[in-house]
């Protein structure tokens, strides 16, 4: 489609609040010769029980559904990977489904777990991802995520997924980046920002001290995106419980306000059609009026330069919880930083800067810890898990990951989660001695955008404490 | 690679698929120890062939071997996106979901033929048959709405350059490979072997 009627732009409602209540995630690596992934399941599992200091059978006890994200079954030879895990977590016999949707299974799995409580069908899921990446041969694993591509018009070409991908990055460098070579420096800025929070963080395996520089010439992947440019291939588990407002007090004294808006665009870029830019709250009509003079080639929308999903699960979270301007309404993200340049184009999809201005949210400040310009908190840092770039890439578990780091935020758990000697020592890793406290201070809102792929699926999950809500239930 | 006696092929007969050949080969698992010997996993070797049917895309691939470009259009009165040129091929319209016109668009491409975007790489995954690095292109075309995905054998890309699809006439495959791209004005004797104009 095109053109969207007002029943499918209605805002989406929830029947009763959601709260999450916890989350865990196991450890994440590029390969783990040793684990079973029920072992890093578990892990994350208990997890999440120790975080609201309960045994995982207590937590058990609560659990009604269950919600479980694994994108590639053909990485791990095993179809029904879903009810693999589900045994070895003991859930039986409760009513249990797998999600698939490529780079966005985290969050479309907590999606589902969501309508669940809203909906009044439970009272409390688990939403589980997970993802095995280190079962074949680089080569072959390129292929099988190739066929996440079209595989009769994509596939074939290069069985490289990247390929794909890439020619977006192409066409917004050469469009909204002018091929500058500042616009490179920014998108460096990115794989140094991300790989350094990446350090900070014990479950990371990407975390890099790293220069502008080495970014600019590490090994080209596809010009103009180099190896420091793109993200991680890991394995790993993360999850999270979702409750209604009752059960959700019974578990915790601090539960969080859970809502999620979701999106989707054609699984090739190839069929996508022009279209009006859908606006979001902070953004008048006319906006995007002189878009093409200011950026000649820019004017085909959402062409191969924006994510139209990213845009509308946006589109849908924020008018769900009355966020308008997200620098100003939000105080932490996590996105989707798949390569540094598509984070600059989610920039612009999910609002923090214009469409053509993405680059400025990095070249402000605005997106780091620590502003380096100014030494003052960043507007709205964002990534500071490290990101796909700096912290893992476990694709089912990816979207669940992000949402547990925005909550350690709001729940000012942050450093406790990161900081332990014995969690670095027991993940086989080597707490750095510049170790820095990245709690964003005073976090009450936060965003995580889990996307596929090209942009096949995306979805926009917003937490809030709740004595700090934008708008009345 | 299998002799060619070997070779799995297929064949429908009275609407069913008829095999021939071999689909799959067995290799041996092999167990995987760790520094100190321990066993810790074991390899899962597996070889098959899937069969798939192109159905109403059949068309667009078969004419490739032709020297064609098939699209395909929504032609629809009542439809708001009558008139919209399909490339890729969809067979029905994304709007009305009314069946596509099959049309050809080979003079469009010969004459309007851009790239949109590009890549180039050196890598690629398991089973490639294309020659690194692949020059990945996205074509568009005059008055088709969509933006076709190809690759090409001959020259740099640069967005807005003009190009001609090449077609896999002598020897088909009967895949996406079997059309490539080059820029206008390619002189017959530098395209890839069994292609022509």
């Amino acid at each position: 489609m095109i053109k969207f009627s007002d029943k499918q732009l209605k805002i989406p409602k929830m029947a009763r609040p959601v709260y999450l209540a916890t989350s865990g995630m196991s450890r994440f690596g590029r390969a783990f010769p040793t684990l079973r992934t029920e072992e890093l399941c578990i892990e994350a599992f208990t997890a999440a029980a120790d975080f609201i200091k309960m045994t995982p059978a207590e937590l058990k006890q609560y659990i009604h559904t269950a919600y479980y994200g694994h994108f590639a079954d053909h990485f791990g030879d095993q179809l029904l990977g879903e009810a693999v895990i589900h045994d070895r977590l003991g859930l039986d016999p409760l009513g249990t489904i797998g999600v698939k949707t490529g780079g966005a299974t985290g969050g479309s799995t907590i999606w589902e777990a969501i309508k669940a409580v809203a909906s009044g069908y439970s009272d409390c899921a688990l939403a589980m991802g997970w993802e095995r990446m280190d079962e074949v041969p680089t080569d072959e694993g390129n292929h099988l995520i190739a066929c996440a591509a079209d595989k009769d018009w994509e596939t074939p070409l290069g069985h490289i997924y990247t390929g794909y991908y890439a020619v977006m990055a192409q066409r917004y460098w050469q469009i909204f980046g002018k091929a500058e070579d500042s616009f490179r420096k920014t998108m460096a800025e990115i794989a140094v920002k991300n790989r350094g929070y990446g350090r900070m963080n014990p479950y990371a395996h990407g975390g890099m001290k790293i220069t502008v520089e080495d970014v600019i010439n590490s090994p080209v992947v596809a010009y103009p995106l180099r190896v420091l440019d793109c993200c991680l291939m890991s394995v790993g588990a993360a999850c999270g419980v979702v409750c209604d407002e009752k059960t959700a007090y019974e578990l915790t004294d601090n539960p969080l306000r859970i809502w999620i808006g979701a999106g989707s665009h054609t699984l090739r870029v190839a069929d996508r059609r022009d279209m009006k830019i859908p606006l979001l709250p902070n953004e008048e009509p006319g906006l995007y009026d002189d878009l093409g003079k200011r950026f000649p080639g820019g004017d085909r929308y959402p062409g191969f330069s924006s994510f139209l999903a990213a845009r509308i699960a946006s589109y849908y979270a924020y008018n769900m919880t009355g966020v308008v301007d997200p620098c100003e309404d939000l105080d932490v993200i996590e996105l989707h930083d798949a390569f540094t340049i598509s984070d600059i184009q989610s920039y612009e999809d999910v609002g923090l800067r214009p469409y053509g201005e993405g680059r400025d949210y990095i070249e402000s400040g605005d997106g780091y810890h620590t502003n380096p310009k100014t030494g003052k908190p960043g507007r709205l840092p964002s990534n500071l898990s490290g990101g796909l770039i700096g912290c893992m890439h476990a694709v089912g578990a990816t979207g669940l990951m992000q949402i547990a780091e925005i909550g350690y935020h709001i729940w000012n758990r942050w450093a406790e989660i990161h900081g332990d000697e014995k969690k670095w020592k027991k993940f086989g890793r080597e707490k750095p001695k510049d170790w820095t406290d990245l709690q964003v201070k005073g976090a009450k809102r936060g965003l995580a955008i889990s996307h596929a792929g090209v942009g096949s699926h995306v979805t926009a999950t917003i937490l809030m404490h709740p004595n700090h809500l934008l708008k009345e239930d | 690679m299998k002799s060619e006696n070997d070779v799995g092929r297929v064949s429908v007969k009275n609407g069913r698929y008829k095999i021939k050949g071999k689909f799959h080969i067995i290799e041996p698992n092999t167990p995987i120890f760790d520094d100190n010997g321990k066993l810790c996993g074991i390899t899962n070797p597996r070889d098959m062939t899937y069969i798939h049917s192109y159905g109403g895309e059949a068309i667009f691939f078969e004419s490739l071997s032709k020297g064609k470009l098939m699209a395909s259009r929504c032609d629809n009165p009542k439809c708001e996106s009558k008139d919209s040129i399909f490339m890729p091929f969809r067979i029905y319209c994304p709007d009305c979901l009314r069946k596509n016109t099959v049309i050809d668009i080979t003079d469009i491409a010969k004459k309007t033929a851009m790239i949109h975007s590009f890549i180039i790489t050196e890598r690629s995954g398991a089973f490639n048959t294309l020659k690194k690095p692949i020059k990945f292109i996205n074509v568009e075309f005059k008055d088709v709405c969509t933006i076709f995905m190809g690759y090409l054998s001959v020259g740099e890309p640069k967005i807005g350059m003009r190009v001609l699809p090449i077609f896999q006439t002598k020897k088909p495959t009967y895949t996406i490979m079997d059309i490539s791209w080059v820029p206008v004005g390619t002189p017959e004797s530098e395209l890839p072997e069994g292609f022509t104009l």
